[in-house]
Order: C-alpha cells, then sequence, then structure tokens
C-alpha cells in the first residue's frame, strides 16, 4: 500500500489513517495462513471427489478475490451506512432464510442451501452477522429512547429466524446466533436473574436437541463414549500428534490424506500435521487477537450501538473459530463449523468477509458522535 | 426488560440519560466477555500443545492396519533341522476388476499387457468389459507387479491381500515339501500330510531334513542320473539310530512353484511313492536272517557251482562259480544260488515273519502322502520258488524308504528302526523295543557288508579316511511279466563308518545305460555304489564326522572283521593280524 499521508484527505487516505490496522493484518495474516492449508489440505480430497488436483485451491482463489472486495468496501462505510446496509440486507436474506424452507435443496437430511443459477449459498450464513448488526441497533435504541418497542420487534426477530433454522434443522446455526443474540443483550443490560435463566434455556434446548434430532443425539453420544465411528477426529488427533512441535513441512503431510474434510471441518489438523505446534499457536494468536483487541476497543467506544454491533461480530466471529478449533481438538462434539477465514468454503467466507468489513468500518477513529 | 435499572450513585445521576448508563455497564459486562473469551483460547492452545507435544502416538491405526495386511501370512513356515527355511509364505495380491468402472477397456487391456503380458488376451477381454464388481484377473500378484499395475493408474482394477507359497530350496526339496493349490492348501508332500497343522501353527515346523546334505545328494544323484541317462533316481541319507531321514531326492523332479505345469513323472516320487524289486541288497536280509537263526554259520558252505532248477524258473548268478561258497563268499559276491539255497533251508515261513518284523510287507509309516505299499507274493503263492527268489530282493517289490529302514534296523543291532521326516520326541520311546536280531550277528554283517566294499562287488564305494560298508543291488526290470535283461535297477545301500555304523545312504538308478567310462556295465558297482561314496565324502565332515588317518582306519577295520572268526578269514584270504597292539584306540573311527 502507497504510503498515504495524514493530511490525506480523500476516501482512501481517512480509510488508511482510521481504519484498525492491526486487525486488518491479523485478517490478511490468516487469509495467507487459510491460502496455504488449502494448497496443502484440498489436492488429497479432490482426487477423492475424482476432480482436478488444485480444483479447490483455484475455487478458493476465485472465491477470495470477492471476499477481499466486499470486506474493503463495507470497511469504507461509516456506522450509520452499515446500519441501513445491514438492515436493508437484513430483510433480503431472512426472506430467503425462510424460503429455504419450502425451496431449498436437501443436502444430507437438512435444507440449508438454496440453488441460485450459478452459485449456491446459504442464506442462514449471512443472516448470522446481518442480525447481529441488526439486534445491536434494536438493543440500543431500547437503552436509548424510550416508547419504541425495540425489545419486541427484536424477541420476534429472533424467534422468526430460530424457527427457521430449527426448521431446516440446523443446530449448529441455531447455537451460534442464539449465543451472539444472548451475549449482546447481555451486554446491553440483561438483569444478571435472566442471565441465569438464559443459561438454563440453554442447556435445556440442548437436551431438548438431543431428544428432537437423532444426528446431534448421535455426535453427542460418539463425543461422550468416544465409540462408533469416530474416525474423523481420530485422525485428526493423530495428525497433531504426528506433527509435533515444528510440523513435517508444508505439503508433507501424510495422515492429512486420510482425513476426509480436511480442506473444510477439519483443516486445523492439516495446519496441527505440517505447520506443527509453534504455527498453529500463531494462528489461534491471531484469532485470540481480532477477538480480544475487538473487545477491548469496543470498551473504549462511545456509541453503544457500535459497541454492541462490534461485540455481536467479534462474538460469532470469535464462537465461530472457537468451535471449530475445539471440535478439531476433540474438545467438543464434532460440529461442522468452518475455521474463518481458513476453512474452504464460499458462502462460509463471504458471511466472513461480509461481518468483518461491517466490524472494520465500525471500528474506524471516528471524532465525535455525529458520524452515528 | 425495560432497558435500564434505576440510577442510583449521584456520578449517574449527574451523566442523567439512560444511554450513558446503559454504556457504562456495557463495557464493565465486556470485560467479562474478555475473560470469557481469553480463557477458552488459553484452553484451545494448551490442548494444542499437549497433542503434539505429550501425546503418545494413538498407535497409528491407519499405518498399523496397513502393515498388517501386508505382513500376515497364515500358513506356518517349513524348516529344516537347522532351522533353514524350506517353504515360506509370501504376502502377494489378488488383482480384480469391475467392468463398470473402467473407462477405456481397450487401453486398459493394452496397459495392463504390458506389465503382466502372461495374461489370457481373450479371457482379459471379457473381464475388462464385464459387470462383475470383482472379476479376477490374476491371483499371487508379486509386490513388484502389484506396484507396476497400480503406476498404470487404471481405475477399476483393484487389489486384495493374498498369499502365495514360496521354497527357497526349489526343486532339489520339491518331492518331499510337496506343493499348494492356489489357494495354499497342501496337495502334495509334506505340505499336504501337515496341511491342518501348517494351518494352525504359528510357529514355522521343523523337519528332519539337513538342506546341506539334500543339497549335495541332490547334485551328486542328479550327475549319475544324467551321466547313466537313466529313466529316474532316488536317493536318501537316513540317521541310522533315530531313523530321521536327513535327505530324500527323486529325479526327475519339478520347480514346486510351477507344480501345476510339470509332468506326472516328475512329481513321481521315487524314494517312497514308486516300489522296486531292490534285488541283490535283500540278500542283507537273507544272511542276517539264517545267521540269526543259530541254523546256518557264517562258515557253512553251498553248492553253487551250478545253476538252481526250481519247478519255475532257472536261477543263475552274474559271476559262475568254481567252488563251493561260504556264506560270506555268497554275500560277498552276491551269489543268488547261494542265498537261495540258504532262504530254502530256513523255509517261507520263517522269511515271512522276519520281513514282516523288519516292516516291509507293509506300507511305510514315512510322513508323506505320496507312498506306495509294498507288491508282495500272493501269500497262498509263497512256496519254495518264491522264497528262492525273496531271498535275493526279487518277486517282493518295497520303496527306498522302508528298504532302508530295515538295513537301519539289522545295523543298530536289531533295534527297530522306523524311518522318519519328522523329529520324534526321544523320551517318547520309553520301554526297550525287542531286537529283532542280535548284536553278534549285526556285528558279522556289517563286517561281511564292509567286505563287499574292500572285496566284492562296491569297490567303487571306497572314501579315503572313510570306512564304508554297504550292499549293491542289480536287479532286472520286469516287463509284462518278464524280466528284461537290459533294464535294470541298480542301487547301493551304505553305511559308515562301518564298525559302528552312524549313516546310512542310499543310491537307486532306474534303467542307467554303462558307458565308455564304466566299460558298458550298468551295474550297482558302477553306477550308484560311486553316488553313494561322493556323497559320504562330502556330507561326513558335515556331520562331526572327519576322515580318519589310514593306519587308524585299518586297526578299526580289523577289529571289525574279527567278528567274522578265523575260518571264515582264512577263507576269504584276510589276515587281520594277530596282536591287538596295533589296533590302538581311535575315537575318531568310531
Amino acid at each position: 500500500m502507497p504510503p498515504l499521508a495524514r493530511s490525506d484527505q480523500s476516501v482512501l487516505g481517512r480509510w488508511w489513517w482510521t481504519v484498525d490496522r492491526w486487525t486488518l493484518l491479523a485478517i490478511v495474516a490468516l487469509i495467507v495462513f487459510g491460502f496455504l492449508l488449502i494448497l496443502a489440505a484440498t489436492p488429497a480430497v479432490a482426487v477423492r471427489h475424482g476432480l482436478d488436483n488444485f480444483y479447490f485451491v483455484e475455487r478458493h482463489f476465485i472465491m477470495l478475490v470477492p471476499a477481499v472486495l466486499i470486506m474493503f468496501t463495507l470497511s469504507l462505510m461509516s456506522p450509520r451506512q452499515v446500519r441501513w446496509l445491514a438492515l436493508a440486507l437484513m430483510v433480503v436474506f431472512v426472506l430467503l432464510l425462510v424460503s429455504t424452507l419450502f425451496v431449498g435443496i436437501e443436502i444430507k437430511g437438512a435444507r440449508r442451501w438454496l440453488h441460485v443459477p450459478g452459485l449456491s449459498i446459504q442464506p442462514s450464513e449471512f443472516v448470522k452477522p446481518l442480525f447481529a448488526v441488526t439486534a445491536a441497533w434494536l438493543f440500543a435504541r431500547q437503552c436509548e429512547r424510550r416508547g419504541f418497542p425495540a425489545l419486541s420487534v427484536n424477541v420476534a426477530l429472533y424467534g422468526l429466524i430460530l424457527v427457521c433454522l430449527l426448521g431446516q434443522p440446523d443446530i449448529g446455526m441455531t447455537f451460534l446466533t442464539s449465543a451472539i443474540w444472548f451475549g449482546q443483550f447481555f451486554l446491553a443490560g440483561l438483569p444478571v436473574i435472566l442471565v441465569g435463566a438464559t443459561l438454563l434455556f440453554g442447556l435445556g434446548g440442548a437436551f431438548a436437541a438431543y431428544y428432537a434430532f437423532p444426528h446431534f443425539q448421535s455426535r453427542l453420544d460418539r463425543f461422550l463414549s468416544h465409540s462408533g465411528d469416530t474416525y474423523q477426529t481420530d485422525r485428526a488427533l493423530e495428525a497433531f500428534t504426528n506433527g509435533g512441535l515444528f510440523g513435517t513441512g508444508p505439503g508433507e503431510g501424510t495422515v492429512k490424506m486420510t482425513i476426509p474434510d480436511a480442506h473444510s471441518d477439519f483443516v486445523f489438523a492439516v495446519a496441527g500435521e505440517e505447520l506443527g505446534l509453534i504455527w498453529c499457536l500463531v494462528i489461534i494468536a491471531l484469532f485470540a487477537f481480532i477477538v480480544l483487541r475487538g473487545f477491548m476497543r469496543a470498551r473504549q467506544e462511545n456509541n453503544l450501538f457500535v459497541l454492541l454491533a462490534v461485540s455481536g461480530l467479534l462474538i460469532e466471529f470469535g464462537l465461530q473459530a472457537a468451535i471449530n478449533l475445539a471440535s478439531t481438538l476433540h474438545l467438543m462434539p464434532a460440529k461442522g463449523m468452518t475455521l474463518p477465514f481458513i476453512s474452504y468454503g464460499g458462502s462460509s467466507l463471504w458471511s466472513l468477509s461480509l461481518g468483518m468489513g461491517m466490524l472494520l468500518a465500525l471500528t474506524r477513529k471516528r471524532y465525535g458522535l455525529s458520524d452515528v | 426488560m425495560d432497558g435500564a435499572e434505576s440510577p442510583s450513585g449521584s456520578a449517574a445521576r449527574r451523566l442523567a440519560t439512560p444511554g450513558e448508563f446503559a454504556l457504562t455497564r456495557a463495557r464493565a459486562r465486556l470485560g467479562f466477555a474478555v475473560i470469557v473469551f481469553g480463557i477458552v483460547y488459553l484452553i484451545i492452545a494448551g490442548r494444542v500443545a499437549d497433542l503434539t507435544l505429550f501425546n503418545e502416538a494413538p498407535e497409528s491405526s491407519s499405518v498399523a492396519a496397513a502393515g498388517e495386511t501386508v505382513a500376515t501370512t497364515h500358513r506356518a513356515d517349513i524348516v529344516d533341522r537347522n532351522g533353514t527355511i524350506l517353504a515360506t509364505s509370501l504376502p502377494l495380491f489378488s488383482l480384480c476388476a469391475d467392468g463398470r468402472k473402467i473407462l477405456d477397456p481397450d487401453d486398459a487391456e493394452r496397459k495392463l499387457l504390458s506389465v503382466l503380458p502372461d495374461l489370457d488376451t481373450e479371457r482379459l477381454d471379457d473381464l475388462l468389459r464385464g459387470s462383475k464388481h470383482c472379476a479376477p484377473i490374476k491371483r499371487h500378484v508379486t509386490p513388484r507387479q502389484y506396484y507396476a499395475v497400480n503406476k498404470l493408474g487404471i481405475a477399476g482394477l483393484e487389489f486384495s491381500p493374498d498369499e502365495g507359497r514360496t521354497y527357497p530350496a526349489g526343486a532339489v526339496t520339491a518331492h518331499v515339501l510337496g506343493y499348494t493349490d492356489i489357494d495354499n492348501n497342501g496337495i502334495a508332500g509334506i505340505e499336504k500330510s501337515l496341511n491342518g497343522k501348517l494351518q494352525r501353527n504359528a510357529d514355522p515346523i521343523a523337519l528332519t531334513l539337513d538342506l546341506r546334505l539334500q543339497t549335495i545328494l541332490h547334485r551328486e544323484l542328479s550327475a549319475a542320473f544324467e551321466t547313466f541317462h537313466a529313466l529316474g533316481a532316488a536317493g536318501l541319507i537316513m540317521d541310522i539310530a533315530s531313523g530321521e531321514i536327513l535327505s530324500l531326492v527323486s529325479l526327475p523332479d519339478f520347480d514346486p512353484q510351477r507344480a501345476g505345469s510339470a509332468d506326472d513323472d516328475a512329481k513321481f516320487n521315487r524314494a517312497t511313492l514308486g516300489v522296486y524289486e531292490m534285488g541283490s541288497t535283500f540278500k542283507i536280509f537273507n544272511t542276517a536272517m539264517a545267521l540269526d537263526s543259530g541254523l546256518i554259520k557264517a562258515s557253512e558252505r553251498f553248492d553253487t557251482t551250478h545253476p538252481l532248477e526250481t519247478s519255475h524258473k532257472t536261477i543263475r548268478d552274474f559271476h559262475a562259480s568254481t567252488h563251493h561258497l561260504n556264506v560270506a563268499e555268497i554275500f560277498i559276491e552276491s551269489s543268488n544260488i547261494g542265498s537261495a539255497l540258504m532262504a530254502d533251508r530256513l523255509g517261507a515261513a520263517r522269511q515271512k515273519a522276519f520281513l514282516g518284523q523288519l516292516g516291509l510287507m507293509e506300507k511305510s509309516s514315512i510322513e508323506l502322502p505320496e507312498v506306495g505299499a509294498p507288491l508282495l507274493p500272493p501269500a497262498s503263492g509263497w512256496g519254495e520258488t518264491t522264497t528262492m527268489t525273496v531271498s535275493f530282493g526279487h518277486g517282493i517289490a518295497v520303496n527306498a524308504v522302508q528298504l532302508a529302514g530295515a538295513v537301519a534296523t539289522i545295523l543298530n543291532d536289531g533295534a527297530p528302526v522306523r524311518p522318519s521326516l519328522l523329529k520324534h520326541d526321544p523320551e517318547a520311546q520309553e520301554r526297550a523295543p525287542e531286537r529283532l536280531v542280535t548284536p553278534r550277528t549285526a556285528e558279522i554283517m556289517r563286517a561281511l557288508m564292509r567286505l563287499v566294499v574292500t572285496q566284492g562287488t562296491a569297490k567303487s564305494a571306497e572314501v579315503t579316511g572313510y570306512m564304508v560298508a554297504g550292499k549293491t543291488g542289480t536287479a532286472n526290470k520286469q516287463s509284462g511279466g518278464h524280466y528284461v535283461k537290459d533294464a535294470r535297477l541298480s542301487s547301493f545301500i551304505g553305511v559308515f563308518p562301518a564298525n559302528a555304523p552312524r549313516y546310512l545312504v542310499f543310491a537307486m538308478l532306474d534303467d542307467p545305460k554303462g558307458n565308455a567310462k564304466t566299460r558298458g556295465f550298468a551295474t550297482a558297482g558302477w553306477t550308484a555304489a560311486p553316488v553313494v561314496s561322493r556323497v559320504i565324502g562330502q556330507i561326513g565332515p558335515l556331520l562331526g564326522l572327519p576322515p580318519v588317518e589310514p593306519d587308524a582306519l585299518a586297526a578299526a577295520e580289523h577289529r571289525l572283521l574279527r567278528a567274522l572268526g578265523n575260518d571264515v578269514l582264512d577263507s576269504l584270504q584276510i589276515n587281520t593280524g594277530t596282536d591287538d597292539y596295533a589296533s590302538v584306540e581311535s575315537n575318531s573311527a568310531q
């Protein structure tokens, strides 16, 4: 990037001097790691699917370009623009989400995808960050101006999304969306007694899901008893052990060949085998850095909407990363969730770009409250 | 939830708006989020460190599984008495085709033939185009071929683990070991007789065979087999005391790896399945029986000067004698007439009983499936003529192994010797068996067999440094119920050391043709005896019996021959010396 003078008042100049460059750098680092690991992990998977060796590498690269563009463009916006954009897109994607229940493509027993000519999209992925911003606005409104039925609208919206996600069904997404929403609610002042109630509600929900959804039940059982088909997790653990402190070196892994989802949900196992402990810690540190730095900066924030929106987006990003890492490391039952910016997967990548683009926009330095 | 708790502090009152109060509370609660996420990521980092650094490799299952399928074979090895591998199983592969997955059968066929040229083209055509899930193309694919086929990269060709049997010594041990079918079931030889045990056992099964001796006997017998253009040959080496067979050879033989394509003649085991009229070697039994009966002494003479007319045939000698021969001379010069007269004196009943006790009247118990039952004279027709001909080994056919066992029994001081290919627990034979001949008879037989080599028909069996004893056998072969003059079975049964026999070496040639070197003779002394001589010269040192100094050998020999008594020795014009001082004890001569 060409050096920009502090006095540069162009859009780009102002962006460069106000954007959170450290977070930006961390995201770029993750994208680079992701590309490297996709390069290592996907040829074996592609061959297994009877595709060209570099099929997934090419596709990943092709999808990276718009992803970076989306993120950059969004980060140029003001908080107000972000809010209106989020609200507008929210309406669109919630409608798409509802439509999955009726015209969705059934894959492995769940209707999560819409087939638009040219590509398949998973509306719930996009609803997640958009809902985080929308809910933040509603929570802020609720705190700041009495009279507006913000809470009712918020609860209704959450309820609608919840019904759609459970209808697909998509337990993971339900859990993540709920965690974001309740997290924001907590920050917005949910009384402590209700926080406890919420945790009970979550626990109750987990129990209900256990009995209502057989595949969820089987995953949990397999995790707890470590019996049945634990092939993928076992191979993932083996990959880490094989990697050791320094790893086998990029492209030198062997256990990765035997991991079916090495390119998507289990990409971190490839990192474990080929890059070793040190670089794995670097990757974890990058995620922790983005999340924790984001929270710290949010604490400095003077605008409640921005604070809640940033927190919601960070909870989404941080929780998704943590869930993916924890499942790969067998700290929790295997959950189909991608590792942000590292796993292969179009919808997930674009949704994250959308979220992080809005995050970068919201965390830009502003002078005065009038911007919002 | 109405969005704001009532502000109570004075500071909050000053800031006034509910929005600002909410902001303060949100900031405080964010600290909580920081702590939670911090802990979660620390746990994850700790888990990675634990897995990469301290996790015991969880028995890398994919590698272990792969290793197992490659290395596991199920059929036990067969080893010789020294643990050398004679038969082992190799992990191989079996190749099959899924015609539905093969994209271009023509291309696949061409490529496959370039790697496995011995495949049948037409059959391959059908298999590659078929719709079978797994049409078997080839069994027993070697790792090298496996690699080559995989390298072709043809989709639809698949491998499964297979197992193949291999015999490092090849044809040398072929007749003993036998072979297996494609599914590794033994269908001949030890592979068949011990099939169940080989399938169950994890440990190798040891035979009494010694591959070193097997190789030597095979080499020498093969040389004679070719030199004399014989139809077949057989030979064996046996430990006289235990009956353990150290070597067993039958020629012609075959490559056990390609047993399927070998002809039946090559697969015919002449040492066990073939029964032959052994000829003069039977005089060992006749003479031992006569001496042991106490009715005939070694010095007793019989009229051998003219052919013996029986009711059916005329018995002649190879070399007609000019005077009456005594028992020793009859044996040494191998007189059929003398043998017949001795047998006639003793009678058929005694002969039958004696041969029966020696195990010559029933099927040998050797541990091979290919064992021929003896061909005996009909019980009703075992009259005078039969008794006479059996005395010199005609009219009765036995296999080589039981012949060797019977000879060993006599030389073993009459203690029965049962030829065996498997080691037996020496403890198992607890009670002392009944002796079939007295040690005294055995001693005389050893002396007489020694004289066959020094003075009789088997001078070519002498080995420098060893005291070899033995007996030749040259039998005319029968063809269509008649004996053919020019087709014979020549054999020599040798033992050493003669004074205390440890090992027996037998060689037999089926219809050898004489050559210039043998002055046209094809009798045992010219053909089979030299084989045994060469074998003993080579195996002696291997068996812990190095050559003995001539003086010590001569002294030991004199002591042996004195068993015959002065009458006999005088008749043979043998001077064994009168003083014992010459015969210094020599352990190495034992």
